[in-house]
């Protein structure tokens, strides 16, 4: 199961990962600034943000206990592994069989657990703030986000993202109406679980309605740094997961090195058009209401079900 | 193995040594110390002896005993099987550490209520033994009342605050409704033989009608004891009444007893499991587990709190068990084995962990005297060790890799992924719903923890609303040493059973082939202790160990990076105000704040009476009282049912010896009639 070249893909795979995230979140950026007739930063901003924040003095309030400080190492530590176990650029990853798709979706609560901790830990109002709602937001996203995996886990009948990235990669194209119900509840809960528009704004501070800012307030230099960058690698994995779920072709096999150049280019293509697809969404809708947010995630619920549904009777 | 007891017999001894010890703490002129130091200790290590005894069972074929005790001729049946040994394991595993921990819990008590409460506890750990090993209705009923007689007994330790005294009336109420149904489950099962020993009731053959009868009779019966909605509402009342080990005890081990008995009952006993039974038990399952957590939400004393968390776990297991029901009865083995192994993995995972937070919770209570959330804040600056123990259970009971909660819960979506194998069409697209149920009771789980560690350990101490402080033993301090040793080991537990799942799965497997005849796929018994395999290595594969190295590695990576590029330079200041400088620790997020989206999402789930003050109120005063519905649709009614029918009853006594002298001479007649 575990061989050199595939370890080696393994490693290219998640420091990649680690590397690129920035800059779909620089590139999602520039496009809504374009969409919205904002002269565009540039596509390396965030590089440079991370950058001037790993290269200041933390300020830490006094009161702090040791699982703040540990949280932003905690975070970043889940994310790199969740880009360890989504297929990017190759399937058959030999690390991906230690943690499916039931334990992707726990990696990401337990980043969250950790957030929201951290955040109640200096004990301000807005800290306690953030963490009630990012904890509302994760219920109501987690149990869609396991339904939209269980069907594709149904169609492939496995829940290890290899075997289904497989499974979905080598059948012949045609539109399967569970996965596009799939589909689109994927596309509600990875806006939401992003904390994007329309569940929350990542460019906010207005305090009735930020989410997730709420719960960093605290954070500085590099703690924030590694928070934000763990922002972009969880956007990033998102989109992967999306990508490998719906679009899968052109993705290569771990250890066929001469598959690697096409998969870097389709990868690039798809995570260009996600990405402007994203600003798109983000610059068409607007935030919405905090107790609308339930509507929301309870509709992406309900389509994940109807898509599983779905497969189960069109499968007879 | 010639020199070693075997397992049977080993166990006997255990449970009797634990009635000694009970004996014993009678004994020796009410001296407090002595009860401590040397009762608990022994408890304890009579608890590591039946575990050992337990875990060697379960590779053992059956074996049987009878008792020369007893009534005339119906001597006390024992009997160890695979089953037994799992559930004994999990009673010495875990009453060790809990014993441990109630050595040094307990020493502020009385010398007087000390030696009562030494020999209830033992009694009680003793009669849940005797619950397990019992191989005939006689000794199992006798056992299960004795059980709950001593629990009794253990939650109105504090009789002299009617609130608990209420709370224990409740609880034996309930323990004998359902203590009711399963008396009337055993005399289903015999068929009117008048033989009750397990083997005479395993060979009955029942009609299909009679064997749901004893199925629903067991299920309710046993599902009382466990806490399973409607029959949930003495849980809440009477966990937290208890003392803190014996709150441990009781939601930890006794509600295990029930699902043993279920298992035990419906596997073995009455055999030919249906799928029809199993969608019961899935429904009721699916209910048990949002209404517990749902419930567990809205609570800010942590007890209570942990109680109703109790009740989620529970929905938990049957969900395991109703998934493997449902296999079971549309004749897939394999998948049914893997349901009911995940429902009994999580049964352990659940004592263990439950028992270590309902630990802290009592140590919490010793340092401050709190039990409402809403009064913490803090205290992982004052009780660093507490702290970190409690930080463990709640990452294990919210379902986080690589704990232990989260192999179990991973069992059961795998049970529920097997769905596509059945034939039902309406069954096969209903299971995976029960699977996301799970999925939502366990994200609220999370929620509910980050409420309690956050509320009760992080952010600043609150200062308390009353002036007068409840009396604190250890005022300020953290856990003693013994006390933290029973915790350390619960701890290590759920690593334990978090890190290497497949010698459990493995073990459970044994239990699982001998209840049901076959077990796992094959593919499934060639996972190793790196890889936790439940169908087949394609399906899907977990490996624990692997996923725990890999995240300390890439944490670790990611702190030394950070160190060797850049700098580890810190500033501290106070905590950024927004420009307010006038705010105060009681601003912070209270137990209710963080509980009011889910009032929002689920407002229809609760009874909630709420006085919002108006903007030209005088003495503005905001409060908000949330109700059990249970109550006012079954509890109450079903109450006032009773007290009618006893009222028209009560008729009959006039109090006159002419007029009872007519009823005997009335019934009389009647007799002379009928048996003519």
């Amino acid at each position: 199961m575990a061989d050199t070249p595939g370890i080696a893909f393994q490693i290219l795979q998640s420091v990649f990962v680690v590397l690129a995230a920035p800059l779909l979140l620089g590139w999602a950026n520039q496009c809504r600034a374009w969409l919205q007739n904002r002269s565009a930063p540039s596509i390396l901003l965030p590089y440079r943000t991370l950058a001037k924040l790993f290269h200041k003095d933390a300020v830490i309030a006094k009161n702090a206990s040791a699982l703040f400080r540990l949280t932003p190492y905690v975070v970043f530590g889940c994310m790199w592994l969740a880009a360890g176990i989504v297929p990017v650029l190759a399937t058959d990853l030999p690390f991906a069989p230690a943690a499916d798709i039931i334990a992707l979706v726990a990696v990401f609560a337990l980043a969250r657990v950790f957030s929201a901790l951290a955040a109640m830990d200096i004990g301000t109002s807005f800290g306690g703030l953030g963490a009630r709602r990012e904890m509302l937001i994760g219920f109501l996203a987690e149990p869609a986000m396991l339904m939209t995996l269980f069907t594709a886990a149904f169609i492939s009948g496995s829940t290890q993202f290899n075997t289904i990235v497989e499974t979905l990669g080598n059948r012949e194209f045609a539109i399967d109406p569970s996965l596009a119900f799939a589909a689109a509840a994927f596309l509600m809960v990875a806006l939401a679980e992003n904390a994007r528009i329309p569940i929350d704004n990542p460019t906010t501070h207005l305090e009735l309605t930020m989410i997730h800012e709420a719960m960093i307030l605290e954070y500085s230099a590099r703690h924030l740094a590694l928070i934000e960058w763990a922002v972009a690698i969880k956007l990033f994995a998102y989109v992967s997961i999306g990508i490998a779920l719906f679009a899968p072709w052109g993705i290569a096999e771990a250890g066929n090195w001469s598959a690697l150049p096409l998969a870097f280019a389709a990868l690039a293509v798809k995570l260009t058009l996600a990405g402007a697809g994203l600003a798109l969404v983000e610059t068409l809708l607007a935030k919405l209401r905090l107790f609308l947010a339930p509507e929301f995630l309870s509709t992406a619920f309900l389509l994940a079900v109807l898509g599983m549904l779905t497969h189960f009777l069109t499968q007879g | 193995m010639d020199f070693l007891p075997s397992p049977l017999s080993g166990a006997l001894a255990a449970a009797v040594s634990w009635l000694v010890i009970a004996l014993a703490s009678l004994a020796p002129g009410r001296n407090a110390l002595v009860v401590r130091r040397l009762a608990f200790p022994l408890g304890a290590l009579a608890g590591l002896a039946l575990a050992a005894f337990g875990l060697q069972a379960m590779w053992l074929p059956a074996a049987q005993m009878t008792l020369p005790l007893g009534l005339p001729d119906l001597p006390f049946h024992l009997r160890i099987d695979p089953l037994a040994g799992f559930f004994l394991m999990l009673l010495g595993a875990v009453s060790a550490g809990v014993c441990v921990y109630a050595a040094g819990y307990f020493r502020d008590e009385s010398g007087e209520r000390l030696t009562l409460i030494g020999l209830q506890y033992h009694v009680f750990l003793a009669s849940m033994a005797f619950v397990i090993v019992a191989d005939d209705a006689y000794l199992f009923m006798v056992a299960w009342e004795t059980m709950a007689l001593s629990s009794y007994f253990l939650v109105t330790t504090d009789h002299k605050l009617p609130a608990v005294r209420g709370a224990g009336f409740l609880y034996l109420l309930v323990a004998h409704l359902g203590a009711i149904a399963i008396l009337l489950c055993f005399g289903v099962m015999s068929g009117g033989q008048g033989d009750y020993t397990f083997d005479a009731l395993r060979a009955a053959e029942l009609k299909p009608l009679w064997a749901t009868v004893a199925f629903l009779l067991a299920f309710f019966g046993f599902g009382a004891k466990a806490g399973m909605i409607p029959l949930h509402a003495w849980l809440p009342e009477a966990h937290p009444a208890a003392p803190s080990p014996v709150s441990a005890l009781m939601s930890g081990i006794m509600i295990k007893t029930a699902i043993y008995g279920m298992v035990r009952v419906i596997y073995d006993l009455i055999g030919g499991v249906r799928w029809e039974w199993g969608v019961l038990v899935l429904a009721i399952g699916a209910a048990t587990t949002l209404f517990g957590v749902l419930y567990a939400l809205m609570q800010h004393d942590l007890k209570r709190l942990l109680a109703y968390h109790s009740v989620e776990n529970i929905g938990i297991i049957l969900l395991g068990l109703g998934a493997s029901m449902v296999f079971l009865g549309f004749g897939h083995s394999a998948a049914g084995a893997l349901g009911l192994i995940a429902a009994l993995y999580h049964t352990l995972n659940h004592a263990v962990f439950k028992g270590l937070l309902f630990l802290g919770a009592g140590s919490i209570l010793h340092a401050t005297g709190l039990r409402n959330l809403n009064d913490m804040g803090g205290l992982i600056h004052k009780m660093p060790k507490t702290a970190f123990y409690f930080l463990i259970g709640a990452l294990a009971i919210s379902a986080l890799p690589p704990l232990n909660g989260f192999v179990s819960e991973w069992l059961t979506f795998q049970a529920a992924l097997q769905a596509p194998l059945l034939a039902n069409g309406v069954v096969r697209s209903v299971l995976p719903l029960f699977a996301a149920t799970l999925a939502l009771a366990g994200a609220l789980t999370a929620m509910c923890f980050v409420k309690v560690y956050g509320i009760a350990f992080l952010g600043q101490p609150r200062e308390p609303r009353h002036a007068p402080q409840p009396k604190a033993p250890a005022a300020g301090r953290d856990a003693g040493t013994l006390e933290q040793y029973g915790m350390a080991w619960l701890a290590a537990g759920c690593f334990v059973l978090g890190l290497f799942p497949t010698s459990f799965l493995l073990m459970l497997n044994r239990v699982a082939t001998s209840l049901t005849g076959k077990g796992l796929s094959r593919a499934a018994l060639e996972s190793n202790w790196l890889w936790l395999i439940p169908s087949s290595s394609v399906q899907a594969s977990y490996s624990p160990g692997i996923f725990l190295i890999v995240i300390v590695a890439v944490t670790l990576l990611t702190f030394l990076l950070v160190r060797r590029f850049y700098h580890g330079r810190v500033r501290y200041a106070d905590p950024w105000d927004c420009g307010y400088p006038g705010q105060t620790p009681r601003m912070q997020d209270t137990a209710d704040a963080f509980g009011q989206p889910i009032r929002h999402v689920f407002g229809p789930v609760y009874l909630m009476k709420r006085h919002l003050p108006g903007p030209d109120d005088p003495a503005p005063k905001f409060t908000l009282k949330i109700e059990d519905r249970h109550w006012y649709w079954l509890y109450l009614p079903l109450a006032r049912l009773t007290n009618y029918v006893s009222s028209k009853i009560a008729l009959l006594q006039q109090g006159r010896i002419s007029i009872y002298l007519l009823y005997s001479f009335l019934t009389l007649i009647a007799l002379l009639v009928f048996v003519r």
